[in-house]
């Protein structure tokens, strides 16, 4: 097997600037905390509103003084289906389905989280401007997918 | 010397794949017509047709049904055209799996026309179609493996007559995409038969949704390369023909498909970045994985510049470019396949972006999505069948393709490009605006929502536009096609149209490379790495099954 | 055929050095979108 020299220079400039990129977004993620949203707790999709957190969907601040918001993703709403949050705090998403697949994606930021029946997904997230945000459903969910959507009122506290 | 034609059988069998994808296009087509007036509420459905049936059979009809039945009938005319006419066995199973393809095409067709599968080409669970769309599914899969495996059949009898040989590069290249195409069906074929079918019937009460999208993905990753590959070939062995030149390394053009059979099946995680289920670990893993099949394909650009520029040179061609002038542009079977080629680079480097990790929450599920698969599915892909559609079927009918019809064909590919960058520069813009795919109607009541639509590009307009011109194109290729079928005059002698099947010199390329014993079992080995470990995690972890949901 | 080595490929080269222009401009443009939206 022969490469040319032209072809050397290419491949090792090729595959120098794929690691920079993983690099760049391995330490991103593992470094500073920002990995794509997941989670490993299951729950039983048909006792989502016997289950903790679920069986109080909304905002909830922990004992240590920190915030979740427990959202269960349906068709073809969310509940709550208002919510308001503090500007500049870290917020724990915990999310799931009571139903099909559907998506929690906050437009503006990079919340983008799948709601998977069985699971619960978690992402942390920091408002940093107050605000009224736009929540959707971008995983098609049936008949009335298009119309799955909702608001985050982010408040000064 | 005019090139032989390959025998009628053989022939026959190719048109008949051919056949059934452009049908299953110009429907295709005509769905995604429908898809940018009825988003732009130009028009409103009658009460028994809905956005997302249509959608459904926009996804699976263009990227499911057309693709594959074209690929097979380009591997079957070329492997009868390198290796010879099929035997008698080859012969029989290529038509037996012809028909059950075809078979399971219409079961899924029929669910989804009726209504009882608007679960998208995804299926995602537990959205429940009808049983019998799973059973379609199923059969197409079924069918397609016949129908591979009768080319294997006949590339093993070829390789048995020339011991010690190296098999031609279109047999080769042929054999590595039917291998990861057999290898990457198991994940779905695993998922169909053991969860949704016994599910959808009734017999079992609930299914493992994350198991179900994760074997998905295990086949879903892999089914683009199955795409990919035969427009790869199309591109390492064909445009070189057509301009001239020569294949530009016989040993790097086997690696690099080999390097897909290794890298383009454990990755499908990259496809689930966003979801719970999976740990960071197995999804950042499968992320490395993912960038290896990005080298192969920096290996083909090269190989296809050079291809050009020696040929280029030897025409005449001076100083740093002056070989770009000198290929034959007035040749659409070769400006086509060149402009398709040109797609996939801002398709690539897409790629790129959705698999790295944590900036796929940017555009996971937005529009960004559809306008990366329109090009490169949908343009590098589909333009390259264009394109070798130009010369095919005249080449299996035995007519000319015409003058005139050569100058609609380059209407044809030129209304497709633009069509295309219009719709997908739009699509891109508004998916990292954060709008959503695969919605009927876009008309959230919000600010945001209400500044996605309100650029130059990104706008309704420029979408609707862009579908309207492509449909225009898809119409008048059907219609090239028709003439190239029926009615062109018949060649002679001397205006036969030639399969073009460049000359590759493999006299350095390494025996180990066609020793395909060892890359399957490495590629299993690198499957079992990525997979085992987060697979049994789901399956032990497994929360109560969902129920059966119809939604739609 | 002249020997691989020797060829004149300096246009292949710049063509492929401007695919990973395109490739890596694209990428750092979606990256620092990221990261702005955090």
């Amino acid at each position: 097997m022969h490469f040319h020299k032209y072809e050397k220079i290419w491949l090792v400039f090729g595959v120098a600037a794929l690691i920079v990129f993983l690099s760049v977004v391995g330490v991103s993620a593992f470094h500073q905390g920002n990995t794509p949203s997941g989670g490993h707790m299951t729950i039983d999709p048909n006792k989502v509103r016997e289950t903790a957190p679920f069986d109080q969907p909304g905002l909830h601040e922990k004992e240590d003084g920190s915030y979740e918001v427990a959202m269960i993703a349906m068709a073809f709403g969310y509940d709550p289906g208002d919510l308001q949050v503090p500007v500049g705090e870290e917020i724990l998403f915990s999310v799931t389905s009571e139903d099909v697949t559907h998506s929690f994606s906050i437009v503006g930021t990079n919340v983008n989280m799948m709601a998977i029946p069985g699971q619960i997904n978690h992402r942390k997230h920091t408002f940093t401007e107050p605000g009224t945000y736009l929540v959707i459903c971008n995983e098609y969910c049936g008949s009335g997918h298009h119309f799955m959507s909702t608001e985050i009122e982010v408040v000064e506290q | 010397m005019k090139d032989v034609q390959i025998v009628r059988n053989d022939r026959q069998l190719s048109l008949a794949n051919i056949g059934v994808a452009y049908l299953a296009f110009i429907i295709g087509t005509l769905c995604g017509l429908l898809q940018v007036f009825i988003r732009n509420d130009a028009l409103k459905l009658p009460a028994w047709l809905d956005y997302y049936q249509i959608l459904t059979a926009h996804g699976l009809l263009l990227a499911i049904v057309f693709t594959t039945f074209f690929i097979f009938a380009f591997f079957q005319s070329g492997m009868s055209r390198t290796l010879g006419a099929f035997g008698r066995k080859t012969s029989v199973w290529s038509w037996i799996g012809f028909y059950v393809t075809l078979f399971g095409t219409l079961l899924i067709v029929v669910m989804v026309v009726s209504g009882q599968a608007s679960v998208l080409y995804t299926f995602y669970a537990p959205l429940q179609a009808h049983g019998l769309f799973y059973v379609g599914l199923a059969l197409f899969v079924i069918g397609t493996w016949i129908q591979g495996f009768a080319l294997v059949g006949h590339y093993v009898v070829w390789r048995k007559r020339h011991k010690g040989e190296l098999s031609p590069l279109f047999a080769f290249m042929t054999i590595a995409t039917i291998i990861l195409w057999v290898i990457a069906c198991l994940g779905v074929v695993a998922t169909v038969l053991f969860q949704f079918i016994p599910w959808a019937f009734g017999w079992t009460d609930g299914i493992n949704v994350e198991l179900s999208r994760s074997l998905f993905w295990y086949f879903g990753h892999p089914l683009v390369y199955f795409w990919l590959l035969p427009a790869y070939m199309a591109w390492y062995i064909v445009v070189p023909k057509i301009i001239g030149g020569r294949v530009f390394s016989d040993s790097l053009a086997r690696l690099s498909f080999i390097l897909f059979i290794l890298f383009s099946i454990p990755v499908g995680f990259h496809h689930q970045l966003t979801e719970p289920g999976i740990a960071s670990f197995w999804k950042f893993l499968q992320t490395v994985l993912t960038f290896m099949v990005i080298i192969p394909s920096l290996m083909t650009a090269f190989s296809l510049f050079a291809t050009f520029e020696l040929r280029g040179r030897e025409l005449g061609g001076r100083g740093l470019f002056g070989w770009v002038r000198k290929l034959p542009w007035r040749d659409v079977r070769f400006t086509s396949i060149f402009v398709a080629m040109f797609f996939f680079i801002p398709g690539g480097a897409g790629g790129i972006i959705n698999a790295s990790f944590q900036m796929n929450e940017l555009i996971h599920n937005t529009l960004w999505v559809v306008g990366h698969f329109h090009i490169t599915v949908g343009t590098p892909v589909a333009m390259t069948f264009f394109g070798l559609t130009f010369w095919i079927v005249p080449y299996l009918t035995g007519r000319v393709f015409t003058k005139s019809l050569q100058k609609l064909a380059f209407i044809q590919i030129a209304t497709w490009s633009v069509g295309m960058l219009l719709m997908s520069t739009a699509q891109h813009l508004l998916g990292l605006l954060g709008a959503p795919r695969r919605t009927a109607y876009t008309g959230y009541a919000h600010d945001d929502a209400f500044a996605w639509f309100d650029g130059i590009l990104s706008n309704h307009v420029t979408m609707a536009v862009g579908g309207s011109i492509l449909f225009i194109s898809a119409v008048l290729l059907v219609y090239i096609i028709v003439q190239l079928w029926w009615i062109a005059p018949k060649a002679d002698q001397e205006h036969f149209m030639t399969f073009p099947i460049a000359e590759s010199d493999a006299s350095t390329t390494p025996a180990f490379l066609e020793n395909w014993k060892i890359w399957i079992g490495i590629a299993f080995i690198l499957i079992a790495l990525a997979y085992t470990i987060p697979l049994s995690d789901i399956i032990q972890h497994a929360p109560p099954g969902s129920e059966r949901f119809q939604t739609w | 055929m002249k020997k691989p080595q020797q060829q004149n490929l300096k246009g292949t080269l710049i063509s492929v050095f401007f695919v990973g222009g395109i490739i890596i401009f694209m990428w750092v443009s979606v990256y620092f979108l990221y990261v702005s939206r955090l």
